[in-house]
């Protein structure tokens, strides 16, 4: 131990959790450069309005303009009823980012109260909790959301809850786990040896020890429930036309694919882009999270 | 010394699995005295840390049960509270400090938050400014500068992680102190700093502590009284002086002090007690000893042997009927 009085030490700086967590995340090149691309489609999603006009740009048929290719006046062409694809690619942005984050959100709070439940109290609770997670698990997710869809009709709240529902036994599995390999460590032994109740044990110590697999898993599951409501709406379940969405964009320039590629390449560079820097910012988070691996 | 501040009475632990039962505390009778320090000695299985989690009542849920006998701390059981009532309990009247400290602190809390989270549960009077004040005072208490209680428990040391351990025990002045193992995880130099600590911080804050061991120099080194377990009973007790120094002993107690080696003798083995714990799911018939014992004696096989008191020191044998 060091003598305080041997050398007069500098005070250390008192740096918040969230700060120290930035400190080590920026330290990852291609999550920062995530965290770019993401910041860049949210504010292209918040301030479409401003940068396009919806009603002019992005819904206004005209068939003048037809197929004009990528370049000059409209930057990435017109589709087949003569729209402003760049105004639509901003306008689906929107879409995609608003299901993605909300699905994922209700699905990750539902879903982590079910898995820390499962985790925790285990014994009963668990298995009559799981089982059901179980049933909702062996349908695939793609299949689930289309037969909600189906059985609801399409919508935008249906498809929210549609994928919702398909996301959340995917969270109460990864929750669960990762409570599990926590609970029994002996530092819950010591907070329960305090006098902590069960909910501040799962909230302060359980939880906070296992976000790491559960924020990575969150990113993915943005990433995948984005790409789902693209082929929800490629397959005609999805966001209806004419409202722009990536995925329909897609499905209606399937027959010009030949001829107009870019009607095609651009939404799906968007997605791409859109899945892989939420992806890479997973990635970088769960370095972050954990401050074992500070130095 | 003489005021009773806890008392064990016929206490019975069970393990129940589907497989089978294991009687791991059988009639365990025992009383604490506010302010001295209970060495608990006895081999691994004799059912110490089990004693130790009854009394906090953080048995493992669903599998250890409390079948039999009372539990009475400061005047109330605490086998019939409820467990709301009892986190109040834990922490406050009744910590424990576990064998190793590399696990048991929360790895993503600072070690300051983590002494404040005891003081935040039980202290709801004080407020943040005199919550941070009585952190910094602990720290000092256990010999750590309070200008790392914003660091986090992997940048210690395990002696200095003890330390902090130890600080979250005593930060409510708990008035019994259970010490599970809390020096075997540690060297020996820094156990033997350990155990001074711990003992001037019981004498100043007059805390009463049940030390579980099995290593009998540091009973020798820290203990008013010690108590020697095996196979979930106590088989014999008495002060300190009697433990070490009296003529008549348990068997076992002998046995356990053969296996001592002696540094005056030069012996080429040691001299272990013959044969392994009974099988706590099916406890010998008579004294559970006598399986190993040498001085075996017919009815050792059938009647299950009584207490006999000289003063404070009580045995467990047939040996000392009279």
């Amino acid at each position: 131990m060091t003598d305080p009085k041997s050398k007069p030490r500098v005070p250390i700086k008192k740096k918040s959790q969230l700060l120290s967590i930035w400190h080590r995340f920026k330290k990852n090149k291609l999550a920062l450069f995530g965290v770019v691309v993401l910041a860049a489609m949210l504010l292209i999603a918040v301030f479409a309005n401003v940068i396009v006009n919806y009603e002019r740009d992005a819904l206004t048929q005209n068939m003048a303009l037809r197929y004009n290719p990528p370049g000059g006046e409209h930057i990435f062409g017109t589709d087949g009823f003569g729209r402003d694809l760049f105004a639509r690619i901003i306008f689906g942005a929107r879409i995609s980012l608003f299901v993605g984050v909300i699905t994922i959100s209700v699905s990750l709070i539902i879903g982590s109260v079910i898995g820390a439940s499962a985790g925790y109290y285990g014994g009963k609770i668990d298995n009559i909790l799981m089982r059901i997670m179980d049933v909702f698990l062996a349908i695939p997710q793609m299949i689930m959301a289309i037969s909600i869809v189906a059985a609801l009709g399409t919508g935008m709240i249906n498809i929210l809850i549609a994928l919702s529902i398909a996301q959340i036994p995917r969270f109460a599995r990864i929750v669960r786990s990762s409570i599990l390999t926590v609970k029994y460590q002996e530092f819950i032994e010591a907070a329960r040896a305090c006098g902590t109740s069960n909910s501040r044990i799962i909230a302060k110590h359980i939880l906070p020890n296992a976000i790491g697999p559960i924020i990575v898993q969150a990113t993915l599951n943005v990433a995948s429930t984005i790409l789902i409501i693209a082929a929800l709406s490629f397959v005609g379940l999805g966001i209806q036309p004419p409202t722009p969405e990536w995925g329909s964009m897609m499905a209606d320039a399937k027959s010009q694919m030949r001829y107009h590629e870019y009607l095609i390449i651009i939404p799906g560079i968007f997605i791409a882009l859109t899945v892989m820097s939420l992806n890479l910012i997973g990635d970088g988070l769960r370095d972050a999270l954990d401050p074992r691996l500070k130095n | 010394m003489t005021e009773k501040l806890a008392e064990i009475k016929d206490l019975h632990v069970l393990y129940k699995t589907d497989e089978n039962t294991v009687y791991a505390v059988n009639d365990l009778n025992l009383t604490i005295y506010k302010g001295e320090t209970l060495g608990l000695v006895g081999e691994t299985g004799a059912g110490k840390t089990t004693t130790a989690l009854s009394i906090m009542q953080l048995l493992p849920e669903r599998v250890g049960v409390i079948e039999q006998g009372q539990i009475i701390l400061d005047g109330i059981d605490i086998t019939k509270t409820t467990e709301a009532d009892m986190r109040l309990i834990r922490g406050e009247r009744v910590s424990m400090i576990f064998q190793d400290p590399m696990t048991s602190l929360n790895p993503i809390l600072t070690i300051g938050d983590q002494i404040a989270e005891v003081l935040e549960l039980h202290r709801k009077d004080m407020n943040k400014d005199q919550i941070a004040k009585r952190v910094d005072e602990i720290l000092k208490l256990v010999g750590l500068s309070a200008e790392r209680k914003h660091e986090y428990p992997h940048q210690f040391s395990g002696g200095m992680k003890q330390r902090v351990v130890i600080a979250m025990a005593l930060a409510c002045e708990p008035k019994l102190l259970l010490a599970d193992e809390p020096t075997t995880a540690l060297d020996v130099t820094i156990q033997a700093q350990i155990l001074k600590m711990m003992k001037e911080l019981k004498t100043r804050l007059n805390t009463a502590m049940i030390f579980i061991t099995h290593d009998l120099g540091v009973v020798a080194q820290i203990c008013d009284r010690v108590a020697i377990m095996y196979a979930g009973e106590i088989i014999e007790i008495g002060t300190t002086e009697d433990i070490f120094e009296a003529k008549n002993h348990h068997p076992y107690t002998e046995g356990l002090f053969g296996s001592i080696p002696d540094m005056t003798k030069i012996t080429r083995r040691l001299n272990p007690i013959e044969g392994l714990m009974p099988d706590p799911s099916d406890p010998p018939k008579g004294c559970k000893f006598h399986p190993r014992c040498p001085k075996c004696m017919e009815q050792c096989k059938t009647q299950n042997p009584q207490n006999h008191s000289a003063d404070a020191h009580t045995i467990k044998c047939h040996l000392f009927a009279k």
